[in-house]
């Protein structure tokens, strides 16, 4: 089973005994201490920190969305949130398209769901080549921190799932914490951007699932 | 991350039903907190607080000479800081447009009602008035800096009392106050900036509606009575348009002249 | 040591202004805070780690700390000019060589940390509430850090060493030998990462006033642990 505790930068976590260091620590001569703001959690013997708040540090196959903020005669410039700017290259769209006619598929404002698959010295490179990528048509977005992710997500999936089915959106959450919702009325987008807000606020307490059913219920009644 | 097109897209469509994101109507204010002596070194200070967006208004005064066109009265200056800290997109460096703006248009909507009775500002005529410097920071912005900035100028101006003065040694005894008010007036002025998204004019924008507004008029006003005005942006308005808005004002501002009132803070006025 | 001395505002010589913390304060931050010591306030926001701007400044073998500190005009009894000066200038350094041997820079090649502190109310040791704001900001910005840092200033009163001065204390007090200040800061396991002193000093009674600062830096770290504990479900 796991435990969680809040924990600060230079905190000492545990004894060392037999743990082990995992992310967001490192172990000193009589401990394992936390070098970020989070949750230690402990699974086994290892010990990691989870952290719940910062900036979006992308990882390769991550599904993000993002937002067009320059063209290029190669490809479009997409803010992901993340500390630099990644690049969508021509080559990375599944279909020709002219050189001349690059704001046709994507103009600057617009959004995008898109893939990391290579991060290096030059930069983040983005992909829209896979199923269920490319620019969004309709809908609205919203932004909630990316280590909050996780939480709104659930395990297996379980936390969205409730979400889709009390609001009867389509929701897309991106590994960058920009998230696109899309139904039948403005009103249905909104209540489930709402519920997705009070899930990133109780990230931290336990039997979340719980409590958003219980949060449905109450929220319908009203 | 500035509001992409499809949130604009969707901001417009739920404007045509009367409606906003965060469930206002199109007329209406977020809510009000404000709060004065926030900064006890300052001659009048106070923090204001429309839903997230937040600002320090600090007032200080200092003896200077007068004008040459007005010898027996006070000067005041406006300056505005919109802070790094208080959003990504301000950098540090000298005040740009935005800053520049958003002080002028303060400081005209003070100025023209005659809401401070400068004359009472007088030390000596042609020699000595007082220069009333009020300045203000930006502490987080989520949309509508302009009219918080200008709520808490007013409550920062009622807020302050006047320094001591050593007239013998003809200088300012800064850090102690005499329990003199500034003196202003009983109206005070209210700006209220109007927006145009889509179709519609809002007023009070989020972030995310001021980004999507490509017009907007700031009226500055007491009891009905206009005295300062600034359309900005890059859209032109029709006449019916602007008509809405000027019978738009009425109401808003009766809004929100209650909201300030239940603050509690400009009652005595 | 001199028993009878007493400091204008009653406190006991080892005695530090009545402080509070509180993390989370500016929504559109990465992460932020605020550190208030008796009637001294600071703000602090974190953005970043972010592109590094102007390019010609990055570092591509690790990050950069920016700091900049700043006293709003109307801070202190005599208005302040807006914007930087040569004060406010060495101290954003001061302030950044104090929290860098924390903040574990070596995850961001080429990339800067803004750090961003104000002084919405000034009394004396703003530099050590401005330290001490920072630290929380950072730690809520989720940047990996070794350590908190906490700041607080000994001193020396005529004879007598004591801990925070304030304004009058500072700047005011002329007694016999007068007035001293040394703003220290702590790592929260006791290593020192900055330290100033302005007055005179002995040797040995400069060892014994870091040693009293220590103890208190060590009260400023639970508040500061306290805040940024407290803070978990709000902000961002």
């Amino acid at each position: 089973m796991t435990d969680r505790q809040i924990i600060i930068p230079g905190e000492k976590i545990v004894d060392s005994g037999d743990f082990l260091p995992g992310e967001g620590t490192e172990k000193r001569t009589d401990g394992i201490y936390a070098l970020r703001f989070g949750l230690a959690e402990t699974s086994g013997k290892l010990i990691k920190v989870i952290p719940l708040s910062g900036v979006y540090s992308p990882r390769r196959g991550n599904v993000v969305i993002g937002k067009v903020e320059e063209i290029n005669f190669n490809g479009w410039r997409i803010n992901i949130n993340a500390s630099e700017t990644a690049f969508l290259s021509l080559m990375e769209v599944p279909r020709y398209v002219n050189k001349d006619g690059l704001d046709e598929v994507m103009d600057i404002g617009d959004m995008v769901i898109a893939k990391v698959w290579g991060i290096n010295k030059r930069g983040i490179d983005l992909s829209i080549k896979s199923r269920g990528l490319g620019r969004i048509d309709e809908g609205i977005i919203m932004e909630i921190n990316p280590h909050k992710v996780p939480r709104v997500i659930g395990k297996e999936g379980s936390m969205i799932r409730l979400i889709k089915e009390n609001t009867g959106c389509s929701i897309t959450v991106g590994q960058n914490g920009l998230i696109w919702i899309t139904g039948n009325k403005v009103e249905d987008e909104l209540f489930a951007k709402k519920a997705i807000l009070h899930v990133a606020q109780k990230c931290f307490v336990s039997g979340l699932t719980e409590e958003m059913e219980k949060w449905f219920k109450e929220e319908k009644g009203k | 991350m500035k509001t992409p097109n499809i949130t604009k897209q969707r901001i417009e469509k739920y404007l045509e039903q009367g409606k906003r994101f965060d469930g206002r109507k199109l007329d209406e204010f977020r809510e009000l907190v404000i709060e004065t002596g926030v900064s006890k070194n300052a001659e009048g200070s106070a923090r204001v607080k429309l839903g997230k967006t937040d600002v320090i208004v600090g007032v200080k005064m200092d003896v200077s000479k007068p004008y040459a066109d007005s010898q027996d009265k006070g000067t005041m200056m406006v300056n505005v800081e919109l802070l790094p800290l208080s959003s990504p997109r301000f950098e540090n460096g000298p005040p740009k447009f935005p800053a520049i703006e958003l002080a002028r248009v303060i400081d005209r909507g003070i100025r023209e009602c005659k809401f401070i009775d400068f004359e009472k500002l007088c030390i000596k005529k042609g020699e000595k008035v007082w220069t009333v410097f009020i300045d203000i920071y930006s502490i987080n912005d989520d949309g509508n800096l302009l009219d918080a900035a200008g709520i808490g100028a007013v409550a920062a101006l009622k807020d302050a009392k006047i320094p001591k003065y050593d007239e013998e040694n003809e200088q300012v005894l800064f850090g102690e106050l005499t329990d003199k008010s500034l003196p202003v007036k009983k109206e005070f002025p209210i700006s209220i900036t109007f927006h145009k998204v889509g179709e519609n004019i809002i007023v009070d924008p989020t972030r995310e509606e001021e980004d999507v507004s490509e017009a907007r008029v700031t009226i500055g006003s007491s009891k009905g009575i206009i005295s300062s005005m600034q359309k900005g942006d890059l859209k032109a308005l029709d006449i019916e348009e602007f008509n809405k808005i000027l019978d738009m004002l009425e109401k808003t501002w009766n809004d929100i002249f209650k909201k300030i009132n239940r603050n509690k803070i400009l009652e005595s006025l | 040591m001199t028993k009878e001395f007493k400091r204008q505002d009653g406190r006991k010589p080892d005695e530090i202004r009545e402080i509070s913390a509180k993390v989370g304060i500016i929504p559109n931050a990465d992460g932020s805070a605020m550190f208030q010591s008796g009637k001294t306030i600071a703000i602090a926001a974190v953005y970043g780690p972010k592109e590094h701007h102007p390019r010609n400044q990055r570092n591509p073998a690790r990050g950069t700390l920016r700091c900049t500190y700043n006293m709003m005009s109307f801070s202190v009894t005599d208005r302040i000019r807006p914007g930087p000066n040569r004060r406010s200038t060495e101290i954003s350094k001061i302030i950044e060589w104090a929290l860098e041997p924390v903040v574990m820079l070596d995850k961001y090649p080429g990339l800067v940390v803004d750090v961003h502190i104000h002084m919405t109310q000034a009394d004396a040791g703003t530099r050590c509430a401005g330290i001490n704001a920072a630290a929380m900001a950072l730690a809520h910005a989720g940047i990996p850090m070794k350590d908190l840092v906490s700041s607080i200033a000994a001193g020396k009163l005529d004879k007598t060493i004591v801990l925070d001065l304030d304004k009058y204390e500072d700047s005011e007090f002329e007694e016999g030998e007068g007035s001293t200040d040394i703003p220290i800061t702590f790592t929260g396991d006791g290593k020192l990462t900055h330290i100033q002193v302005d007055g005179h000093i002995t040797t040995e009674q400069l060892k014994q006033a870091i040693k009293m600062a220590r103890e208190a830096s060590k009260k400023i770290y639970e508040v500061q642990k306290k805040a940024l504990k407290d803070s978990l479900g709000g902000g961002k």
